[in-house]
């Protein structure tokens, strides 16, 4: 057991946080959450800095250890977290770059790295959110394309999307999980409408879009017909693998700045709140050990990232929310206050326990996959 | 950065398991809950094995390995619910002369005056003159408690953190036992376990297992005594609440004595107690952000 960086490793963390603080001070302003062209240009400029300066791919091409290093120290600095590049850079990407061809590799992988294109997730249906493989959109055959029918729902970034990694029936025979396929599809096809949806923070995070005789060519589709549930499952594992890493970094920084504040308005006086944030100090250094665990095992079995990811997934989005459960305790009567930090970010914490998968099919998962508990 | 166990490490840990599941399996528990006394042949065996000089360096007779190697043999300790004062006997290793060859056992004042095991130790570290014998709610740990003792005294780091590791062990029992039961036993025509309401009980403590572990394994990795109060809160709470889970999945077999349900969770009971007050590892760790946040 080892938690010393290499020399090259080390080397890489230094060159990293000069490179960070020379740039992050040329940035332009953060556009407003509801400014979506302002959030797409934002977020995409932000990628083509690091395609320039040699760190697009790190979150395929580089070592677990050294994307760790990457996300410790950009979100140490404060830099621009991934945003609208989310879907593109850690699904669609690592899945194209799984199981896609040479052309499909070539065609859609240089864009998402050069911060070019932003692509959206259509899995959830509004009658197949955690039970996934209900899903109901058809694909139907015909010649060289598919004529897509049906409608998704949480799809994030789709107002500013340019592809859509697209989960479709395209045999209503078989059994639920044998008859989908995963396509990529141009949001700019007709027959596509997206309607925002908004959530009970106010904002615009995620839209329903609805697929009416959407073609789409069978050239758009990565691995076999019928297959796309396992190709769905790579998606995910790096979802839950990893996806949430950098976040911890950010959690604890959030952490510091509430007990900065309990100092700063005297509510650090009180045991109970100075205790709870002991705990949420323990919790967060620990997820942090726990991601450091996880990377080393995904790097010593060769990279995809397993169930392990679950365990993880189910502690921190719990953790989150009692920080800014915590923080508004802080706050007292100002957490009423939507002008207030912390308060957006209070609301927002609700969907952590949902989204990616619900604590409660994280349960599942645990018992069934790695525990070996029956089926229900 | 190889935050993983090395093989060296691996092939510890299974010696260790393996000779505790020799000595100290299913029926030597049972046998040591009915006649409550510490099995001195198996604390010499404990001793011949390395168990307690495993610290030490080759000069001083031990076998010169590392705190992360003290942790894995505790964990499977904690596992085993083997009894005595193990931790206050390794610690004496170098001090106490036979501490290290299992032929002196050594108990110690711990958090909140409580002395494990009084009559039956050689030394003591610590004033117990005035111990006062209670009837301990373990009935693997007879206790004493010091009239009077400073309780504000944290005890030390290593003792914390081998308790820790204890901890840990005990709640992978724990873990392991409910699983065991959710797999096999039957009620309305399936096994229990694929129920979600059973089925999540367990999947939690597997959360709490794994999250405890990677706390333990980093504090013994860096020594920090933040990392050892963190690692001692999310141990405490594995233990604690595994094993009152693990007696939720077993129903009512798990309340009666003849499961060993009990046994985990009164030992965890009593080590929660060894790490001295939960309100001082809170507040080390909250006074910590401000240190880091400057």
């Amino acid at each position: 057991m080892d938690l010393t960086h290499s020399p090259a490793e080390e080397e890489f963390r230094a060159r990293l946080r000069e490179w960070l603080a020379k740039v992050l001070p040329t940035l332009p302003p953060k556009p407003s959450p509801d400014d979506w062209p302002g959030r797409r240009a934002y977020d995409l400029g932000w990628q083509r800095m690091l395609y320039d300066a040699g760190y697009a791919d790190v979150h395929w091409d580089a070592s677990p250890t050294m994307r760790l290093i990457f996300l410790e120290e950009t979100e140490r600095a404060g830099a621009p977290y991934v945003g609208a590049g989310f879907v593109g850079l850690l699904h669609a990407g690592p899945t194209i770059a799984a199981e896609g061809t040479a052309e499909q590799r070539a065609r859609w992988l240089p864009p998402i790295l050069r911060g070019e294109e932003v692509w959206c997730q259509g899995f959830s249906e509004p009658d197949a959110g955690s039970d996934l493989a209900a899903l109901r959109t058809r694909a139907r055959r015909d010649g060289d394309e598919y004529v897509v029918t049906g409608s998704k729902i949480w799809t994030s970034h789709a107002e500013v999307a340019d592809w859509c990694e697209l989960l479709v029936r395209t045999d209503a025979e078989a059994p639920k999980h044998r008859g989908i396929s995963w396509l990529a599809m141009p949001m700019d096809t007709p027959g596509v409408t997206v309607r925002p949806l908004r959530t009970l923070a106010g904002s615009t995070e995620f839209a329903e879009v609805f697929l009416d005789e959407v073609r789409v060519p069978v050239a758009n589709r990565v691995g076999e017909e019928n297959d796309g549930w396992r190709v769905t499952m790579v998606t995910l594992s790096f979802e839950r693998g990893t996806a949430f890493v950098g976040e911890v970094v950010a959690c604890r920084r959030a952490l510091g700045e509430v007990a900065r504040e309990a100092r700063a308005n005297g509510r650090w006086d009180d045991s109970v709140v100075r205790r709870r944030l002991g705990r949420l100090n323990a919790e967060f250094r620990t997820l942090w050990r726990l991601t450091q665990w996880n990377v080393s095992a995904a790097e010593s079995s060769g990279g995809v990232p397993g169930v392990g990811g679950s365990v993880f997934k189910l502690r921190y989005s719990r953790a989150r929310q009692e920080l800014y459960d915590v923080a508004a305790d802080v706050l007292g009567p100002d957490a009423l206050d939507l002008g207030r930090g912390w308060v957006l970010d209070r609301l927002s914490s609700l969907s952590y326990t949902i989204a990616a998968g619900t604590s409660e099919i994280q349960r599942n998962i645990v018992g069934e996959r790695i525990l070996g508990l029956p089926k229900g | 950065m190889r935050f993983q166990l090395t093989e060296d490490q691996r092939a510890l840990r299974d010696g260790v398991r393996g000779l505790l599941a020799r000595r100290f399996g299913a029926e030597a528990l049972r046998a040591a809950v009915d006649r409550p006394g510490l099995d001195r042949g198996l604390w010499r065996e404990l001793g011949a094995a390395g168990f307690f000089s495993l610290c030490l360096s080759e000069a001083e007779g031990g076998v010169g390995l590392g705190l992360p190697e003290a942790v894995l043999v505790f964990e499977e300790a904690g596992r085993a619910l083997l009894p005595g004062p193990l931790v206050a006997t390794h610690l004496a290793a170098g001090e106490i002369p036979g501490a290290a060859t299992g032929e002196v056992v050594v108990t110690a004042v711990g958090g909140g005056g409580l002395v494990e095991w009084l009559d039956e130790a050689d030394v003591v570290v610590g004033e117990a003159g005035e111990a006062v014998e209670l009837r301990s709610v373990d009935p693997l740990t007879p206790l004493h408690r010091v009239p009077g003792a400073d309780s504000s005294v944290r005890p030390d780091d290593l003792f914390v953190l081998l308790t820790a590791a204890e901890q840990l062990g005990t709640a992978v029992r724990a873990c392991e036992a409910a699983v065991q039961h959710a797999r096999t036993r039957e009620q309305f025509g399936r096994p229990v376990g694929a129920f979600q309401a059973v089925k999540h009980l367990c999947a939690e403590l597997l959360v709490r297992v794994e999250v405890a572990r990677a706390a333990v394994y980093a504090a013994a990795v860096t020594a920090d005594p933040v990392d050892i109060a963190a690692a001692r809160l999310l141990a405490d709470e594995a233990a604690v609440r595994g094993a009152r889970d693990c007696l939720q999945v077993h129903g009512g077999m798990g309340f009666t004595w003849e499961a060993d349900v009990h046994l985990c969770l009164k030992r965890a009971w009593v080590r929660a107690e060894r790490g001295g007050s939960i309100t001082q590892s809170e507040e080390l760790l909250a006074g910590e952000l401000l240190i880091e946040a400057g």
